[in-house]
């Protein structure tokens, strides 16, 4: 396995074969208006144990990504290429029968919106029971037995009678528990969570990330959480792959990426958000403009009709050059798709953390 | 049920006014809440609807915004803030309570007799999709409450629309276009600049930035601080996500199941929180630095809100509350100045956290087995 390909983030021990290995994942949709390449070559790893945060803005291509994990765009008119392996085996090529045997047990997935994997008619309890008998071979009573103890598991006050619930007698927070008792009912090894909080409260997000790390420590599953969220993916992520127009732009440990981050777009994604502590005085600073469109990425960096730092690479090379993903110097294990030099990123970002820089990197960089 | 009756019903089960949600006189304020209340009634039957009790969706509120203020509400999601908000525009009628905006009592103002209001007194809401007509150009949802509102400016509607379009950043050649040929953030700003179009001294911002992407957020939250600064604007800045409020109002209301539990300055809120409730909101913020969030003590919320439909006796927090004691269930926590609190600094619980800035250094981690059903015990 190539460095360029899949870099694994420092911490990491040199195993010979990642328990998730994605590489080069590309999955494009034919549409009436074009071509949309919703991901253009996703590589990374994951071990057992551990936690990957995908994060990028809407339409980044977290989602597709995550489907694709699941085989979700077998049978659909999606064009999907690349490779992934999952404990030795190659899931872009598996039938959808063989495929379908791996969902629900081996991956599992929890959704952003709780009611579209819960059905209105069931009780809460059968829905969980079922899933469990899909994958083993025990009787009614021993299945809904194993559903009270997965409510139990997520918090669900007495579970014994809430089995017996419909989905709308839960409040928003219940049935999100409820989904994930669901989807961890037969002990998945991989679980994805696509933006598992973000519809609800803040209380009960911290409620459901304490439950998500609990069990990856409980059952040494592994687990990607996507969202768009960088207080999330801090909160429980060990690993970041940032996103950006179906591309990485850079990955590394979440310590890494959220304290030294290497991209002009992270920077910008962590200097526009407003902080609990920060001063108050200071006007955000937005990345300017929209992210592109899927059809029509712009050539070279795509992230460049934004960049306030394209000034600092000679020759124009960021509008006609696409950056690969390169290993960050001195910083193991942190890789970043970006044409500037570390020394223009050192100048850039005044050589000291990124809050000293904050209101001063756009200005000196937009030369 | 009437609704004089269903009003009469309200005021009957509420609290004596106790609180003060400012030391500013009160003939100061651009707008003064007291005593707010909006029972939505609960029906059953389906030919002769029987009144089977009431969704307390705001349950006796008090606060004021001063003119150019900037007053936030947070809360969990159900607490009553969009319906406060829309009790403030009366987009709903209020069942309880007042609501004085630039000195003229609003509460029950017939529609025919709020056009000067309605000028001062704008909205913008959460969602830039399904707020904005489909149907109508840009230019005509900017100039429709200039029409309604029988405000003729010099230099012509659509001169007007257009100067308008460029204040919130857009490009006054959008003029002619339609809202489904814009992104959400600037659909946003074509929902500021329609608030902004009489010039109010009050907008009502129901969570205008939630649906919008990180980057987009951070351009709007400048236009709508470029806006108060430039033109005086007060707002009411309703969000759920608790940085993004202090980052943009300097006063803060935090609001648990139709009540207000604690209101005070940012800087006080933020640092030295006396409610236990606004303390759990606090400390469950997840954060982008890995250092901060080390630091962070963490409490963690065992269950759910309980149902605004019964809501529990005495304090609303008290199932949820670490420090719940009987009192606490006998006797409704009124809304003051508690012991070293700084001035302004109101709160509604009889034992409040310690003054000092965030005083608890160990985790404080609830068994979700301990919270009964839901709203009772
Ligand atoms: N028209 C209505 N009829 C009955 N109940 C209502 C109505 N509108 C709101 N409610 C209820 O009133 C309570 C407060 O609702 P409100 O919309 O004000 O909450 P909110 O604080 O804005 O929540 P969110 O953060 O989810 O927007 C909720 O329990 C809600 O279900
Ligand atoms: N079935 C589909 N057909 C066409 N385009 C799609 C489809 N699913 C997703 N896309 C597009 O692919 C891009 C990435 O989408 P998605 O992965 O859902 O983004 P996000 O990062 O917000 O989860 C978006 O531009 C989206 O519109
Ligand atoms: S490659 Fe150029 S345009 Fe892209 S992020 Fe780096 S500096 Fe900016
Ligand atoms: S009044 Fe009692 S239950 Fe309510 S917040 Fe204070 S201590 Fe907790
Ligand atoms: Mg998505
Ligand atoms: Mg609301």
């Amino acid at each position: 396995m190539s460095v360029s390909t899949s870099p694994r983030p420092a911490g990491l021990a040199p195993a010979p074969a990642p328990f998730l290995d994605v590489r080069d994942l590309r999955v494009h949709f034919p549409t009436e208006d074009g071509l949309v390449s919703a991901v253009d070559g996703v590589s990374f790893t994951l071990e057992k144990g551990r936690t990957l945060g995908i994060v990028g803005e809407s339409g980044s291509g977290k989602s597709v990504t995550s489907l694709a994990l699941l085989g979700l765009h077998k049978g659909t008119r999606a064009q999907v290429s690349g490779e992934i392996w999952l404990e030795g085996r190659e899931l872009v090529a598996l039938p959808e029968t063989e495929m379908r045997a791996l969902r629900g047990r081996t991956v599992s997935m929890i959704f952003q919106d709780p009611l579209s994997a819960l059905h209105p008619f069931f009780t809460v309890g059968s829905q969980i029971a079922e899933a469990y008998r899909v994958h083993h071979k025990v009787s009614k009573k021993e299945a809904r037995d194993r559903a009270v103890e997965m409510l139990r598991r997520v918090g669900i006050p007495q579970p014994e009678r809430r089995v017996r619930d419909y989905p709308h007698q839960f409040s928003g927070g219940m049935r999100q528990r409820a989904m994930i008792a669901m989807s961890l009912v037969c002990d998945p090894a991989l679980l994805i969570a696509d933006e598992p909080t973000t519809a609800l409260d803040v209380t009960v997000q911290a409620q459901i990330l304490d439950l998500i790390r609990d069990l990856r420590e409980e059952f040494g599953s592994a687990v990607v959480i996507i969202t768009h969220d960088l207080g999330v993916v801090s909160d429980v992520a060990d690993d970041i792959l940032v996103m950006y127009g179906g591309r990485r732009i850079e990955y590394g440990t979440s310590r890494e990426v959220l304290t030294q981050p290497q991209h002009p777009y992270t920077w910008g994604l962590l200097q526009s958000m407003p902080h609990l502590t920060g001063d108050v005085g200071e006007r955000l600073n937005p990345i300017p403009g929209t992210p592109p469109s899927p059809i029509n990425r712009p050539d070279g960096c795509s992230f460049h009709p934004r960049c306030a730092c394209k000034g600092w690479v000679p020759q124009g090379r960021c509008t006609v050059e696409r950056p690969e993903l390169r290993p960050v110097a001195g910083a193991a294990g942190h890789f970043t798709a970006c044409h500037l030099t570390d020394a223009a990123r050192q100048e850039i970002r005044g050589g000291t953390g990124l809050t000293e820089e904050r209101g001063t990197g756009t200005t000196r960089a937009a030369r | 049920m009437t609704a004089a009756d269903e009003r009469k019903h309200a005021v009957s089960t509420t609290q004596p006014l106790t609180g003060r949600t400012t030391d500013r006189p009160a003939g100061e304020n651009l707008l003064e809440v007291r005593g707010l209340h909006k029972h939505f009634p609960l029906r059953q039957g389906i030919i002769f609807q029987r009144r089977v009790g009431a969704v307390r969706a705001v349950d006796g509120i008090d606060f004021s915004v001063g003119p150019g203020e900037s007053l936030g509400l947070v809360g969990e999601s159900g607490c009553g803030k969009s319906t406060t908000g829309r009790l403030i525009t009366r987009l709903l009628e209020p069942t309880g309570g007042s609501v004085v905006f630039d000195g003229e009592d609003i509460t029950h103002q017939p529609a025919a007799r709020m056009a000067r209001a309605r000028r001062n007194l704008q909205m913008i809401f959460q969602d830039p999709y399904s707020s904005l007509n489909p149907r109508h150009t840009v230019g005509t949802i900017i100039e429709t409450p200039m029409r309604l509102g029988g405000v003729n400016p010099p230099q012509g509607h659509k001169k007007r629309a257009q100067e308008l379009l460029e204040t919130v950043g857009l490009n006054p050649e959008h003029y002619n276009r339609y809202p489904d040929e814009f992104s959400g953030g600037q659909r946003q700003r074509i929902g500021v600049a329609r608030a902004l179009a009489l010039r109010p001294k009050l907008i009502v911002a129901d969570e205008p930035v939630s649906a919008l992407d990180v980057s987009i957020q951070a351009q709007v939250v400048n236009l709508l601080q470029d806006l108060q600064r430039e033109f005086g604007i007060a707002f009411v800045f309703i969000a759920h996500d608790l940085a993004v409020v202090r980052h943009f109002s300097e006063r803060v209301a935090v609001m648990y199941l139709g009540k207000i539990v604690e209101v005070a300055d940012r800087e006080s809120l933020y640092t030295r929180p006396r409610h236990p409730y606004t303390h759990a909101l606090l400390s469950a913020v997840p954060e982008a630095d890995p250092d901060a969030m080390r630091r962070r003590e963490r409490i963690r919320l065992a269950g759910d809100v309980p149902s605004p439909i019964d809501p529990p006796s005495g304090c609303r927090f008290r199932t949820r509350c670490w420090k719940a004691r009987d009192r606490c269930a006998a006797e409704e926590p009124p809304l003051l100045r508690a012991d070293g609190s700084a001035a302004g600094h109101l709160t509604a619980c009889h034992f409040p956290e310690e003054p000092s800035v965030r005083a608890r250094a160990e985790d404080i981690v609830l068994d979700p087995a301990l919270a009964g059903p839901e709203g009772k015990s």
